[in-house]
């Protein structure tokens, strides 16, 4: 039997109940107002409880071809996904040791997390549009003809706006890396070293084996930040958007409850993600359980 | 897994590794840490370099100028060191920024540190404990836009608050400033970084030794005081960290305040898209200029208070 509770852990947890609420009530509310009925609107009363919404989401919204932007989300969040825990666990793993400009890199990681979005995604513009600007000269300079007639620029998903969100991404990455390695058992790979095995082997057969469910738990954030990233990519992306710009611009034209559809449909993917993330995790654990039980 | 060892390996040989290792391990770190290195040169020093650049450079309607020119910097101030003709837009704007921040930072810090102190202080479950804490860090890798517009049922004119309002008889007409206003502005911010500062603080809070809280108890402090004398102290470094995250994410917006403040509402952010939006490059830059070294001396001043390194 525990002691009784004190008043002040009631208070604080109503308190922390309906922050709870708070965060999720509004995305709740939303989801079920998708399933309004024809003639329903953006509000409560629910007019009757249809699919309309979707179907309408389906054939798509107006001018804006969403579905395109979907996939294009979709490929960048995948490739930000695999950089970025990649990126983060070789640079997580070279901080244990000394290297030259180590507290460099690391001020610059920390302060590419803490400069205002708008500023780097700007920056980033303005980096492109001068190289634009050079290529075109030197093209003309040394008469090259197909960057006079097809060449516009080298602003693109895949590379403006692939760099805006990894400077978004790895600081997140190499964080999460430090927190994992600062706990990390170095006497194993210790004992590892002492039995002869090479670095790589080291880092193979003990180090990977620790630390990948929370490379599970990196690559997790790698694809979310990115499928939801709209500060950094807003001005870095080139000509066409990915799906949370697109879901910007249409807060201000669409007035239907498609928009609640299509707000469900893309936390949808979040939430997919971030359950099989977690299950991922888990199985992984087990996994490695059983062979240290098979081990013995 | 014993067997992809190399068992075999005799005392010379491994004699013989062990006097290469050294000089593969002085390079390996180097070439490890190369692309965060080559990654953040790319989208992170030379971009700013170029917005530095870029901001003393002239332009005109369709292109940029490199001639190195004060303008962007005069035309941003002009007319703010009139004294008679009241404060000018740039100034009338980081106000207005500055106001928010403060406010925001205000209630984020006191609901943050009340989330996290429940969760690291009142639960006896570490099981519990994870399943709430991830509760609450869930939603920060939903889309912020999405929690955005998820207010408009709630907040509209017809939404579910003013529907309550009336029929409870607590006011005759809808109102209009629960969205689209300062306050949905301000309501939307706690609801997106609360996260940001719950985090960090729990970070400290946990690392707090609880024979502290103990022996203070015993010396017979209140518990107003230990919360005041022990814990509050200790937690410091958590709300520094998440302090800044608000500061920055505040100060830099232009997607929360156009969403949820119906494009009404003026904030640098939203000047520095504007002039992007116009092709104003240089002016823009020279925006940016400006609120990266506001931001960095509120984050100097800040880290005075905090070594982060420590707290990973």
């Amino acid at each position: 039997m525990s002691e009784a509770r004190p008043r002040s852990f009631w208070i604080l947890a109503a308190i922390f109940a309906l922050f709870v609420l708070f965060l999720y009530g509004p995305t709740l509310t939303i989801m079920v107002l998708s399933f309004q009925g024809p003639d329903g609107g953006l509000t409560f009363p629910m007019n009757g409880l249809s699919l309309t919404w979707y179907t309408r989401l389906w054939e798509g919204v107006g001018v804006v071809d969403i579905w395109a932007a979907f996939r294009r989300s979709v490929r960048l969040g995948l490739l930000v996904m695999v950089l970025t825990t990649i990126i983060a666990l070789l640079a997580g793993y070279a901080f244990r040791r000394r290297f030259p400009g180590q507290g460099l890199l690391f001020q610059l990681t920390v302060a590419s997390l803490i400069v205002p979005s708008i500023v780097v995604s700007l920056g980033i513009a303005l980096e492109f549009r001068l190289l634009d600007d050079a290529i075109k000269a030197w093209g003309d300079a040394h008469g090259i003809a197909w960057i006079a007639e097809s060449y516009t620029t080298a602003m693109g998903l895949f590379t403006s706006g692939l760099g805006a969100q990894l400077t978004w991404t790895l600081p997140f990455g190499l964080l999460i890396m430090f927190a994992v390695f600062n706990r990390f058992p170095g006497e194993l790979e210790e004992a590892g070293r002492d039995l002869g095995a090479s670095p790589w082997q080291v880092f193979r057969h003990v180090v990977l084996p620790l630390i990948g469910p929370s490379l599970v738990g990196v690559a997790l954030f790698g694809f979310t930040l990115s499928w939801d990233e709209i500060a950094r990519s807003s001005q870095a992306i080139g000509d066409v958007n990915t799906l949370p710009l697109e879901l910007q611009g249409l807060t201000t034209t669409v007035t239907t409850p498609e928009i609640y559809a299509l707000g469900t449909l893309t936390t949808g993917v979040s939430v997919l993600v971030i359950a099989f993330a977690f299950m991922l995790f888990v199985a992984v654990r087990r996994w490695q359980g059983q062979r240290a039980l098979k081990a013995r | 897994m014993s067997s992809s060892l190399p068992e075999a390996m005799t005392l010379p040989a491994r004699e013989a590794s062990r006097a290469a290792a050294p000089r593969r391990r002085w390079a390996a770190p180097l070439w490890q840490a190369m692309p965060l290195g080559l990654v953040l040169a790319g989208f992170f020093v030379l971009p700013l370099l170029a917005t530095a650049v870029v901001s003393l450079w002239d332009y005109t309607e369709y292109s940029l100028v490199p001639a190195v020119t004060l303008r962007n910097y005069r035309d941003m101030f002009e007319g703010c060191f009139d004294v008679s003709g009241g404060l000018c837009t740039t100034f009338a704007t980081y106000l207005s920024t500055f106001r928010l921040c403060l406010i925001v930072w205000a209630i984020t810090l006191a609901l943050g540190f009340t989330v996290a102190y429940f969760l690291a202080f009142h639960l006896r479950s570490n099981t519990t404990r994870n399943a709430l804490f991830l509760l609450c860090t869930a939603p920060f890798l939903t889309s912020n836009v999405i929690r955005m517009i998820s207010w408009i049922p709630l907040l509209g004119r017809e939404g579910a608050v003013n529907r309550a309002l009336l029929s409870l008889g607590i006011v005759d007409a809808p109102q209009d400033w629960l969205l689209f206003s300062e306050f949905s502005v301000v309501l939307a911010f706690v609801h997106l970084y609360t996260l940001f500062v719950v985090v960090p603080v729990f970070n400290s809070l946990m690392r707090i030794d609880r024979r502290l809280i103990e022996a203070a108890r015993d010396l017979g402090a209140s518990g107003t005081q230990i919360l005041l004398h022990v814990i509050l102290p200790l937690a410091k470094p958590g709300m520094v960290i998440g302090s800044i995250f608000v500061i920055v994410l505040v100060m830099g917006d232009f997607v929360t305040i156009g969403v949820m403040g119906g494009q009404q509402i003026a904030s640098v952010g939203k000047i520095i898209q504007v002039q992007m939006s116009y092709l104003q490059f240089p002016a823009a830059a020279a925006q940016a200029m400006v609120l990266l070294a506001l931001v960095l001396i509120m984050i100097a001043v800040m880290t005075k208070l905090v070594d982060i390194r420590r707290e990973l």
